[in-house]
């Protein structure tokens, strides 16, 4: 492992994780005219922390109830052949009928977008929403697929190696996005 | 990464605790695709699996073939009638033949014990070993642990008694070594002609009397009298063995705690089970049926892929 040379670099607190998402439940809102029809997906395992924190700020400020789903996309990715198995973390869970709705799929990064394209073949699977938005608290660019986000917290532009983290209370102890230099092992 | 569970699926004897934790982990998940409107994920998408099988089947074969296809495998089943095994081809030279068709698994009942690992040694596909003879049947002990755990939580410091024919069982081999790795206290119980004589080796418990085993134990499986196994006069009658051994309301009312009753079918009723505590409120047996596919999906899932030399044509993060 190369010698670690800077240390993490925190890119929102805590405070400004709030903000921002308070802003995005706002855009959610308004990209798909109120919540008669919403249905907020989180994808395993920080997107559904996110969807969580948005559905009730969205359900506090639209004094409604959101319906809340969450995927789980490993047996959806592309590179099972190449890279092997990895565990499975957490379950999917959809229980309402998606047809006709409007689903926007929440993630903590956008990186690649293979994530994104895993979870769309995933919804796919069990229904045909009105339409699909997608809303991620970090957009770190390289992306390899046609794919981007319509609801943005932050746009961040990092260095190959580097690596976003997106850190919630109930995972890691604490509400943060830190930018992690290169060589780093995950948390 | 390869494969966390190496190529094969021999058996449970020499799977870590970690390894079995984690095929139980990851069944975990696999329940919910079976409770979909479609049931089915592209995981092993262009994946090729032939179920080889030379002994009867209808649960083992049929919840295989159910695993493959809701994990979007392609299969073939072949069977030792009405394929060339009939002509006398041997078994490596149809296992050959089909690698030479390109098939990516092999999922192989055999009457003979050892078959599956013989195979394993000479092919290069990911071999699973659905029963050979009288000495495993992975699978079918780790989806007896995930519906154990799921009725008794964590299994460590349980107690399970694996009762009746254990000689002739691959079942009962599976349950001992699966369940004394996560940390399960095992018995057995049955006429001493159907236990095997070292059968203290294996560290187990040993009752002579159901009624002891019944006021012992937190869960039962009860295994099924294989009278196409028996050779020789092992027990005087059918109907003796279920007077003496046969699990009862009966005899189950008489103990303490509410005991699970597992049975990995085919049942013999009347036999080793009586129908009252098979469709009983203590049986679990169609639980153990729904997840074997759970299980055998999990099982399919950690042994695919991992090509490291496909490895540098997907370079590149994957977020």
């Amino acid at each position: 492992m190369p010698a670690r040379n800077e240390e993490p670099q925190t890119l929102l607190t805590a405070s400004a994780v709030e903000r921002t998402l308070k802003r995005m439940a706002d855009q959610i809102v308004e990209l798909n005219d109120g919540t008669e029809d919403l249905v907020i997906v989180g994808i395993q395992r920080r997107g559904v922390q996110l969807a969580s924190r948005l559905c009730a700020l969205i359900e506090k400020s639209e004094d409604a109830k959101v319906l809340q789903g969450s995927l789980d996309i490993t047996l959806y990715r592309d590179d099972l052949q190449t890279i092997g198995p990895r565990p499975v973390v957490g379950p999917t869970n959809i229980p309402w009928v998606i047809d006709g709705k409007n689903v926007v799929i929440v993630d903590d990064v956008l990186y690649t977008g293979r994530t994104v394209r895993a979870a769309l073949d995933e919804i796919a699977d069990f229904g045909r929403p009105a339409r699909i938005a997608l809303a991620v608290l970090i957009d770190r660019g390289g992306r390899e697929l046609p794919i981007q986000p319509d609801v943005v917290g932050k746009k961040v532009t990092v260095e190959p190696g580097e690596r976003v983290d997106v850190l919630v209370e109930d995972l890691d102890g604490r509400t943060a996005v830190v930018l992690i230099p290169p060589g780093d092992a995950a948390p | 990464m390869t494969s966390p569970l190496g190529k094969d699926l021999l058996g449970l004897e020499f799977l870590s605790s970690e390894q079995i934790r984690l095929i139980l982990d990851t069944a975990e998940p696999f329940k919910e695709i079976s409770e979909r409107a479609i049931k089915k994920v592209p995981a092993l998408r262009g994946s090729t699996i032939v179920n080889l099988f030379f002994e009867n089947s209808t649960r083992t074969r049929i919840s295989f073939e159910f695993a493959e296809k809701r994990l979007s495998a392609d299969t073939v089943n072949v069977s030792s009638s009405g394929s060339s095994v009939a002509k006398g081809e041997t078994l490596v030279d149809t296992a050959r033949n089909l690698e030479a068709m390109r098939i990516d698994m092999v999922v192989i009942r055999h009457g003979a014990s050892g078959a599956a690992s013989f195979l394993a040694e000479r092919i290069e596909s990911n071999v699973i070993n659905a029963g050979d003879g009288t000495h495993e049947h992975p699978t079918q002990g780790l989806l007896d642990l995930l519906t154990l755990r799921d009725h008794l939580g964590d299994l460590k410091g349980k107690r399970v008694c694996i009762c009746g024919d254990v000689l002739h069982s691959r079942v009962a081999r599976s349950n001992i070594w699966g369940l004394q790795k996560v940390g399960a206290e095992v018995a057995v119980c049955g006429p001493r002609s159907l236990l095997p004589n070292s059968i203290e080796e294996f560290g187990v418990t040993v009752f002579k009397r159901i009624e002891e085993a019944i006021e012992w134990a937190d869960a039962l499986n009860v295994l099924r009298l294989q009278l196409e196994r028996m050779t020789a006069g092992y027990i005087p009658s059918s109907r003796e063995y279920n007077r003496v051994f046969g699990v009862s309301r009966e005899r189950l009312n008489r103990a303490k705690r509410k005991i699970l009753i597992l049975h990995p079918g085919p049942m013999n009723r009347g036999v080793e089970i009586d129908s009252d505590v098979a469709d009983g409120p203590h049986s679990v047996i169609l639980n153990q049926v729904t997840n074997g596919v759970a299980v055998r999906m999990a099982v399919l899932y950690l042994l695919a892929g991992g090509k490291p030399e496909l490895a540098e044509a997907a370079k590149g993060g994957n977020r």
